[in-house]
């Protein structure tokens, strides 16, 4: 079985560029160039000092301990919260803006919905020295406001999106618009695995650092590259797409996919598009997707900003399809708990993204000889306001 | 192929063809047909008209605000096409439907086609539908039931593109007029004319219609020197914002391009 992208930009049935004719030369551009610039041996060399240098890489492997003998098994946690601007965002942005500037490219865009993404674009604008634009949803920026702040800081221009639902699917939209209206000059750095080919893949293969350090490390710490399981929460998917990569073609390696159920699967309050969703097409890819009847997107629910995207990944549709990775749904008050338990048992504040992997570790039962690497995508110092508000609400109800 | 009136329209008439789009269940959902009736009376040549998309990509704020409000007006394909039932006993001018792929694909590509043709509809526009796609699945099925597909070509698509559009089409060829979405604000410009030139030295088969930007008397007669006709759309969609009756609307702002 084929888990990565075929020559169609299609993984299995999913995938594809479906894009209207004033997108096609841009993306053809990306399409015919980016493998050809990510073997370039200057590009390499670059790319490997600034994720050394200036992200901070390699990301420890980290056994934790107390967490480990709470669940009877051996985890490690992959930190990438460490990095720099905290999350594993940044290692797709530091690849795509020396992308962009060997395409010429003077002027970039990007979405975000929670602003992480935003930040880790505004952040290697400022190194490169290149203009920067953030779409973000108007209600994300209310919700957000330090992450705005800290894209402003850092010299990019943030457009509060004022059209649908004013969250990260129409601050996509708004960025692919700009797009339409700026062919030339602009590059657009999407920052998850998903949109139009080659989109996917090219995010999926700077994002594949991850489980390329990961192999690595565990043989130095376990004299084998393999662990059983791989657990890494998925919104768009790329910390996942990531810390799958390397790990795809080994079945000995469980994947373990972790949605965020919001307030239950079936509650109506969901972001779990794998099992919510359908075969549709969203911002120019063909995924799950979740929607109406009439096919109509529709809006997800999650606590966290970073996991309420309607669609998926096209290669995770795929291993969700194949059941190459299972797909696990967390809910929002199982993600703080394991929050909670992971910044007691370990002082680590996780971001409530990763926490919903964290809180997978009950679902996935792994042995007392099993080794778990669990990705830890980001920190949680963004969603401090979330989680104080989220705790005092649910003392106030006790 | 059989000839449908798309053909028919483009053999009689060759210059100055107005085609109006308008979205389906705007303003208020039972709009449609009252619209189309007025339009054909004012004089527009063809119509277009949009199915509406919670996320169209393509759109400019104002055409993105008309869907929104005829999604809660409650219009749906399955809504249109109920509407569009006996259209043919009120209008004759040839019907086209645009719309984003995700909605046709879950109503059904091949039902959507079937009864698309069936109530009289003669081509469709789907902007995010890849040739590759087209070629293998859609083209088959759309040719089945006697619809045209019309294709975009920009400033940016290249002449071997523009050829390969050429030949897959057999009604005319949708020619964006700059790099934009819709409803933008286009300054005639030398490199505008000097693009229109290019795909007219080309000598395509079919004939072109230019949309994007073409809001008004000035700038639809401009179009139709450089090309067969223009589309216009925005600026209908903010003629039907104004608070007279919507016949009157539609013939109001008709009027004052013809």
């Amino acid at each position: 079985m084929e888990y990565r992208v075929n020559d169609r930009g299609y993984y299995g049935q999913f995938g594809g560029a479906f894009i209207p004719e004033m997108l096609y030369p841009n993306v053809e551009e990306l399409r015919d160039k980016y493998l050809g610039i990510l073997q370039e041996p200057d590009f390499q060399e670059e790319l490997q000092e600034l994720l050394r240098d200036y992200v901070g890489r390699p990301t420890p492997l980290y056994h934790a301990k107390r967490l480990s003998e709470k669940y009877n098994t051996k985890i490690y946690l992959k930190r990438e919260d460490l990095n720099h601007t905290g999350a594993h965002k940044i290692n797709n942005t530091v690849g795509q803006i020396l992308l962009a500037k060997r395409l010429g490219k003077t002027r970039i865009i990007a979405e975000t919905g929670a602003g992480q993404h935003g930040v880790a674009t505004a952040t290697v604008c400022a190194l490169a020295g290149l203009e920067c634009i953030v779409y973000m949803g108007k209600i994300d920026t209310e919700r957000q406001r330090p992450n705005v702040e800290k894209m402003r800081l850092l010299g990019a221009t943030v457009v509060p999106v004022t059209s649908g639902s004013q969250t990260l699917k129409d601050a996509t939209n708004e960025a692919i618009r700009d797009w339409i209206n700026h062919p030339e000059d602009t590059h657009y750095i999407i920052g998850s695995v998903v949109g139009p080919h080659p989109y996917p893949d090219m995010v999926a293969r700077f994002q594949a650092v991850i489980s390329e350090e990961i192999r690595k490390q565990l043989l130095e710490k376990e004299g084998r590259e393999l662990p059983d399981y791989v657990v890494a929460c998925v919104g768009g998917g790329s910390n996942a797409a990531g810390a799958f990569y390397h790990f795809l073609d080994d079945p000995s390696v469980k994947l373990v996919a972790v949605e965020a159920a919001g307030l239950g699967v079936d509650s109506g309050h969901s972001a779990a598009t794998s099992m919510l969703g359908k075969t549709g097409i969203i911002h120019g890819s063909k995924t799950l997707l979740m929607q109406t009847e009439d096919g109509q997107i529709t809006e997800p629910y999650s606590i966290s900003a970073g996991l309420d995207y309607p669609g998926v990944g096209p290669q995770h549709a795929h291993l969700a399809q194949t059941g190459r990775a299972r797909f696990i749904a967390i809910t929002d008050a199982d993600a703080m708990e394991a929050l909670r338990e992971l910044s007691r048992l370990e002082g680590i504040i996780p971001a409530i993204e990763s926490s919903h992997a964290l809180a997978a570790l009950k679902e996935i039962n792994a042995g007392p000889d099993e080794v778990v690497v669990l990705n830890l995508s980001g920190r949680g110092d963004k969603d401090l306001s979330t989680i104080l508000t989220y705790f005092e609400q649910q003392d106030a109800s006790k | 192929m059989p000839q449908n009136r798309l053909t028919r329209l483009f053999q009689e008439k060759s210059g100055n063809l107005l085609n109006i789009y308008f979205t389906a269940g705007y303003p208020k959902l039972e709009d449609t047909v009252t619209i189309l009736e007025e339009l054909e009376a004012a004089g527009a040549d063809l119509v277009e008209i949009g199915m509406p998309f919670s996320d169209p990509l393509a759109d400019g704020p104002t055409i993105q605000a008309s869907n929104q409000v005829a999604l809660e007006n409650g219009m749906s394909i399955k809504m249109l096409l109920s509407q569009l039932a006996q259209v043919r006993e009120r209008v004759s001018f040839p019907i086209i439907l645009m719309g984003y792929l995700n909605p046709v694909m879950q109503y059904g590509f091949e039902r959507f086609c079937e009864e698309a043709a069936r109530v009289g509809v003669d081509g469709l526009i789907l902007p995010d539908l890849p040739f590759a796609e087209y070629e293998e699945e859609y083209k088959p099925v759309l040719e089945k039931h006697g619809l045209s597909l019309i294709f975009l070509i920009t400033p940016q698509t290249s002449e071997a593109r523009i050829r390969q559009i050429d030949g897959l089409t057999n009604s005319f060829i949708y020619m964006v007029s700059s790099a934009s979405t819709t409803g933008s604000q286009v300054q005639a410009s030398d490199a505008q004319q000097a693009y229109y030139a290019k795909v007219r030295s080309l000598g395509l088969k079919n004939p072109v219609l230019i949309g994007f930007g073409i809001s008004d008397k000035p700038s639809f007669e401009l179009a139709c020197q450089s090309a067969h006709g223009a589309i216009i759309g925005s600026a209908f969609i903010k003629a039907l914002q104004k608070p007279a009756e919507v016949r009157e609307n539609v013939r109001s702002f008709l009027k004052t391009l013809r």
